[in-house]
Protein backbone atom coordinates (compact mmCIF):
# COMPACT_ATOMS: atom_id res chain seq x y z
CA UNK A 1 0.00 0.00 0.00
CA UNK A 2 1.36 3.44 -1.32
CA UNK A 3 -1.46 5.93 0.23
CA UNK A 4 0.01 6.64 3.80
CA UNK A 5 3.71 7.54 2.46
CA UNK A 6 1.72 10.14 -0.11
CA UNK A 7 -0.56 10.83 2.47
CA UNK A 8 2.56 11.43 5.42
CA UNK A 9 4.20 12.60 2.91
CA UNK A 10 2.69 15.18 0.60
CA UNK A 11 0.40 16.02 3.90
CA UNK A 12 3.79 16.93 5.78
CA UNK A 13 4.97 18.93 3.25
CA UNK A 14 1.99 21.14 2.76
CA UNK A 15 1.96 21.56 6.40
CA UNK A 16 5.41 22.46 6.55
CA UNK A 17 4.87 25.05 3.91
CA UNK A 18 2.22 26.20 5.00
CA UNK A 19 3.91 27.24 8.22
CA UNK A 20 6.65 28.41 6.11
CA UNK A 21 4.16 30.99 3.76
CA UNK A 22 2.22 32.68 7.27
CA UNK A 23 5.78 33.46 8.50
CA UNK A 24 8.11 34.86 5.86
CA UNK A 25 8.47 38.41 5.93
CA UNK A 26 8.74 38.61 1.59
CA UNK A 27 5.41 38.26 -0.16
CA UNK A 28 7.93 37.16 -2.91
CA UNK A 29 8.91 34.13 -1.15
CA UNK A 30 5.48 33.84 0.62
CA UNK A 31 3.92 33.06 -2.72
CA UNK A 32 6.51 30.85 -3.89
CA UNK A 33 5.90 28.81 -0.97
CA UNK A 34 2.32 29.14 -1.24
CA UNK A 35 2.63 27.21 -5.32
CA UNK A 36 4.36 24.77 -3.18
CA UNK A 37 1.83 23.92 -0.93
CA UNK A 38 -0.69 23.94 -3.74
CA UNK A 39 1.14 21.32 -5.91
CA UNK A 40 1.35 19.32 -2.36
CA UNK A 41 -2.35 19.37 -2.37
CA UNK A 42 -2.98 18.35 -5.74
CA UNK A 43 -0.49 15.31 -4.79
CA UNK A 44 -3.17 15.14 -1.63
CA UNK A 45 -6.25 15.33 -4.15
CA UNK A 46 -4.87 12.90 -6.56
CA UNK A 47 -4.33 10.46 -4.03
CA UNK A 48 -8.25 10.54 -2.74
CA UNK A 49 -8.47 9.24 -6.25
CA UNK A 50 -9.82 13.29 -7.83
CA UNK A 51 -7.60 13.24 -10.84
CA UNK A 52 -9.47 15.94 -12.00
CA UNK A 53 -9.93 18.10 -9.42
CA UNK A 54 -5.97 17.51 -8.83
CA UNK A 55 -5.19 18.48 -12.81
CA UNK A 56 -7.50 21.31 -11.83
CA UNK A 57 -5.82 22.72 -8.69
CA UNK A 58 -2.31 23.40 -10.48
CA UNK A 59 -3.83 24.61 -13.52
CA UNK A 60 -5.96 26.59 -11.65
CA UNK A 61 -4.40 27.87 -8.14
CA UNK A 62 -0.80 26.99 -8.66
CA UNK A 63 -0.63 28.22 -12.56
CA UNK A 64 -3.59 31.21 -12.71
CA UNK A 65 -4.27 32.74 -9.14
CA UNK A 66 -0.42 32.58 -7.84
CA UNK A 67 0.85 34.16 -11.37
CA UNK A 68 -1.46 37.23 -10.89
CA UNK A 69 -0.64 37.59 -6.72
CA UNK A 70 3.05 37.02 -8.04
CA UNK A 71 2.35 39.59 -10.92
CA UNK A 72 0.43 41.93 -8.22
CA UNK A 73 3.49 41.84 -5.80
CA UNK A 74 6.05 42.96 -8.53
CA UNK A 75 3.68 45.74 -10.01
CA UNK A 76 3.63 47.17 -6.48
CA UNK A 77 7.54 47.43 -6.28
CA UNK A 78 7.68 47.57 -2.48
CA UNK A 79 10.90 48.71 -1.55
CA UNK A 80 12.87 46.48 1.17
CA UNK A 81 13.22 49.16 3.76
CA UNK A 82 9.42 49.27 4.30
CA UNK A 83 9.67 45.30 4.55
CA UNK A 84 9.68 44.13 7.84
CA UNK A 85 7.57 41.59 10.04
CA UNK A 86 4.69 44.15 11.24
CA UNK A 87 2.95 42.26 13.89
CA UNK A 88 1.36 43.87 17.58
CA UNK A 89 3.63 43.25 20.58
CA UNK A 90 3.03 39.57 21.40
CA UNK A 91 0.33 38.96 18.31
CA UNK A 92 2.12 35.96 17.13
CA UNK A 93 2.30 34.66 20.48
CA UNK A 94 -1.21 35.04 21.10
CA UNK A 95 -2.09 33.86 18.14
CA UNK A 96 -0.06 30.56 17.92
CA UNK A 97 -1.85 29.54 21.44
CA UNK A 98 -5.05 30.34 19.75
CA UNK A 99 -4.30 28.56 16.88
CA UNK A 100 -2.70 25.25 18.56
CA UNK A 101 -6.18 25.48 20.73
CA UNK A 102 -8.11 25.55 17.87
CA UNK A 103 -6.25 22.30 16.22
CA UNK A 104 -6.53 20.59 19.63
CA UNK A 105 -10.13 21.40 19.94
CA UNK A 106 -11.19 20.37 16.10
CA UNK A 107 -9.22 17.26 16.61
CA UNK A 108 -10.07 15.89 19.72
CA UNK A 109 -13.80 16.68 18.35
CA UNK A 110 -12.76 14.02 15.55
CA UNK A 111 -10.94 11.49 17.52
CA UNK A 112 -14.81 11.04 19.20
CA UNK A 113 -16.14 9.73 16.12
CA UNK A 114 -16.05 6.27 14.81
CA UNK A 115 -13.22 5.22 13.00
CA UNK A 116 -14.05 5.38 8.79
CA UNK A 117 -12.53 3.68 6.29
CA UNK A 118 -12.23 4.38 2.47
CA UNK A 119 -14.26 1.78 0.53
CA UNK A 120 -13.23 0.89 -3.09
CA UNK A 121 -14.50 2.79 -5.52
CA UNK A 122 -16.42 2.16 -8.68
CA UNK A 123 -14.17 2.15 -12.13
CA UNK A 124 -13.65 5.89 -13.60
CA UNK A 125 -14.41 7.77 -10.15
CA UNK A 126 -13.19 10.98 -10.46
CA UNK A 127 -11.92 11.34 -14.17
CA UNK A 128 -13.63 14.19 -16.63
CA UNK A 129 -15.82 12.56 -18.25
CA UNK A 130 -18.60 11.31 -14.63
CA UNK A 131 -17.44 14.80 -13.04
CA UNK A 132 -18.65 16.49 -16.37
CA UNK A 133 -21.80 14.95 -16.32
CA UNK A 134 -22.92 15.54 -13.31
CA UNK A 135 -22.03 19.10 -13.96
CA UNK A 136 -24.04 19.78 -16.93
CA UNK A 137 -27.03 17.51 -15.43
CA UNK A 138 -27.53 18.05 -11.90
CA UNK A 139 -25.75 20.96 -11.06
CA UNK A 140 -26.45 22.82 -14.36
CA UNK A 141 -28.28 25.93 -12.30
CA UNK A 142 -25.49 26.38 -9.89
CA UNK A 143 -22.67 26.14 -13.16
CA UNK A 144 -24.41 28.87 -14.57
CA UNK A 145 -24.65 30.93 -12.02
CA UNK A 146 -21.44 30.74 -11.42
CA UNK A 147 -20.99 32.47 -14.91
CA UNK A 148 -22.89 35.55 -13.41
CA UNK A 149 -20.32 35.36 -10.44
CA UNK A 150 -17.22 35.61 -12.74
CA UNK A 151 -19.04 38.32 -15.10
CA UNK A 152 -19.91 40.59 -11.69
CA UNK A 153 -15.82 39.21 -10.72
CA UNK A 154 -14.77 41.11 -14.18
CA UNK A 155 -17.14 44.52 -13.91
CA UNK A 156 -15.86 44.54 -9.87
CA UNK A 157 -11.95 44.33 -11.31
CA UNK A 158 -12.57 47.10 -14.22
CA UNK A 159 -13.97 49.55 -11.41
CA UNK A 160 -11.42 48.75 -9.11
CA UNK A 161 -8.94 49.36 -11.96
CA UNK A 162 -10.19 52.67 -12.48
CA UNK A 163 -7.66 55.46 -11.83
CA UNK A 164 -9.92 57.80 -9.68
CA UNK A 165 -12.09 55.94 -7.57
CA UNK B 1 -1.72 1.17 8.79
CA UNK B 2 -4.68 2.17 6.88
CA UNK B 3 -5.51 5.93 6.23
CA UNK B 4 -8.70 6.73 7.33
CA UNK B 5 -11.46 9.62 6.72
CA UNK B 6 -10.53 11.20 10.29
CA UNK B 7 -6.77 11.33 9.30
CA UNK B 8 -7.53 13.90 6.45
CA UNK B 9 -9.98 15.80 8.18
CA UNK B 10 -7.82 16.18 11.12
CA UNK B 11 -4.99 17.36 7.99
CA UNK B 12 -7.29 19.78 6.27
CA UNK B 13 -7.69 21.38 10.17
CA UNK B 14 -4.51 21.79 10.49
CA UNK B 15 -4.11 23.82 7.23
CA UNK B 16 -7.49 25.71 7.92
CA UNK B 17 -5.77 27.06 11.13
CA UNK B 18 -2.62 27.92 10.52
CA UNK B 19 -4.52 30.10 7.08
CA UNK B 20 -6.54 31.43 10.76
CA UNK B 21 -3.03 32.06 12.19
CA UNK B 22 -1.98 33.75 9.02
CA UNK B 23 -4.99 36.24 9.13
CA UNK B 24 -5.16 36.84 12.51
CA UNK B 25 -1.03 37.52 13.23
CA UNK B 26 0.14 39.30 9.77
CA UNK B 27 -0.57 42.92 8.73
CA UNK B 28 0.66 42.23 5.14
CA UNK B 29 -2.64 42.43 3.00
CA UNK B 30 -0.63 40.09 0.31
CA UNK B 31 -0.15 37.47 3.04
CA UNK B 32 -3.31 37.60 4.30
CA UNK B 33 -5.07 37.54 1.06
CA UNK B 34 -2.92 34.65 -0.04
CA UNK B 35 -4.19 32.52 3.86
CA UNK B 36 -7.24 33.14 2.58
CA UNK B 37 -6.42 31.08 -0.26
CA UNK B 38 -4.76 28.31 1.82
CA UNK B 39 -7.85 28.18 3.87
CA UNK B 40 -10.30 27.67 1.11
CA UNK B 41 -7.61 24.83 -0.22
CA UNK B 42 -8.13 22.89 2.97
CA UNK B 43 -11.76 22.93 2.44
CA UNK B 44 -11.37 21.34 -0.74
CA UNK B 45 -9.83 18.68 1.23
CA UNK B 46 -12.57 18.25 3.38
CA UNK B 47 -14.82 18.42 -0.09
CA UNK B 48 -13.27 15.35 -1.73
CA UNK B 49 -12.59 13.36 1.27
CA UNK B 50 -15.92 12.90 2.07
CA UNK B 51 -16.70 12.72 -1.36
CA UNK B 52 -14.16 9.48 -1.46
CA UNK B 53 -15.40 8.53 1.76
CA UNK B 54 -19.35 8.27 0.25
CA UNK B 55 -18.10 7.35 -2.90
CA UNK B 56 -20.00 9.72 -4.85
CA UNK B 57 -18.64 12.80 -7.13
CA UNK B 58 -20.99 15.52 -5.96
CA UNK B 59 -18.06 17.06 -3.74
CA UNK B 60 -16.00 17.20 -6.71
CA UNK B 61 -18.58 19.75 -8.14
CA UNK B 62 -18.39 21.93 -5.45
CA UNK B 63 -14.76 21.82 -5.48
CA UNK B 64 -14.70 23.23 -8.60
CA UNK B 65 -17.33 25.75 -7.59
CA UNK B 66 -15.38 27.07 -4.51
CA UNK B 67 -11.98 27.22 -7.39
CA UNK B 68 -14.45 29.25 -9.45
CA UNK B 69 -15.22 31.21 -6.30
CA UNK B 70 -11.64 32.02 -5.58
CA UNK B 71 -10.20 32.76 -8.75
CA UNK B 72 -13.27 35.73 -9.01
CA UNK B 73 -12.08 36.36 -5.33
CA UNK B 74 -8.16 36.83 -6.22
CA UNK B 75 -9.09 39.29 -9.46
CA UNK B 76 -11.21 41.50 -7.37
CA UNK B 77 -9.31 41.41 -3.95
CA UNK B 78 -5.69 42.00 -6.33
CA UNK B 79 -7.56 45.25 -7.46
CA UNK B 80 -8.37 46.38 -3.87
CA UNK B 81 -4.69 46.29 -3.06
CA UNK B 82 -3.84 47.60 -6.01
CA UNK B 83 -5.97 50.45 -5.70
CA UNK B 84 -5.20 50.76 -1.85
CA UNK B 85 -1.37 50.94 -2.74
CA UNK B 86 -2.10 53.88 -5.20
CA UNK B 87 -4.32 56.07 -3.06
CA UNK B 88 -2.13 55.03 -0.09
CA UNK B 89 1.35 53.89 -0.66
CA UNK B 90 0.75 51.53 1.97
CA UNK B 91 -0.02 47.30 2.00
CA UNK B 92 -0.21 47.28 5.97
CA UNK B 93 -3.95 46.93 7.37
CA UNK B 94 -3.13 48.62 10.57
CA UNK B 95 -2.25 51.92 8.15
CA UNK B 96 -5.62 51.88 7.20
CA UNK B 97 -7.88 52.92 10.02
CA UNK B 98 -9.89 55.60 8.71
CA UNK B 99 -13.22 53.92 9.59
CA UNK B 100 -11.73 53.25 13.22
CA UNK B 101 -14.62 54.52 15.24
Amino acid sequence: MMEPIFFYGFGGLAVVTALLMVTRVNPIASAVWLVVCFFAFAALFITLEAHFIGVIQVLLYAGAIMVLFIFVIMLLNIGAEELKARTMQFSGLLGGLVTIYLIVLITLGLLKNPVRFFEPLTEGYGYVAPVGRLLFTKYLVPFELTSVLLLVAIVGSVVMGKRKL
Amino acid sequence: MMITLTHYLILAAVLFCIGVFGVVVRRNILIIFMSIELMLSAVNLVFLSFSRYLGTQDGHVWVFMVLTVAAAEAAVGLGIIVALFRNKQTIYVDEVKELKG
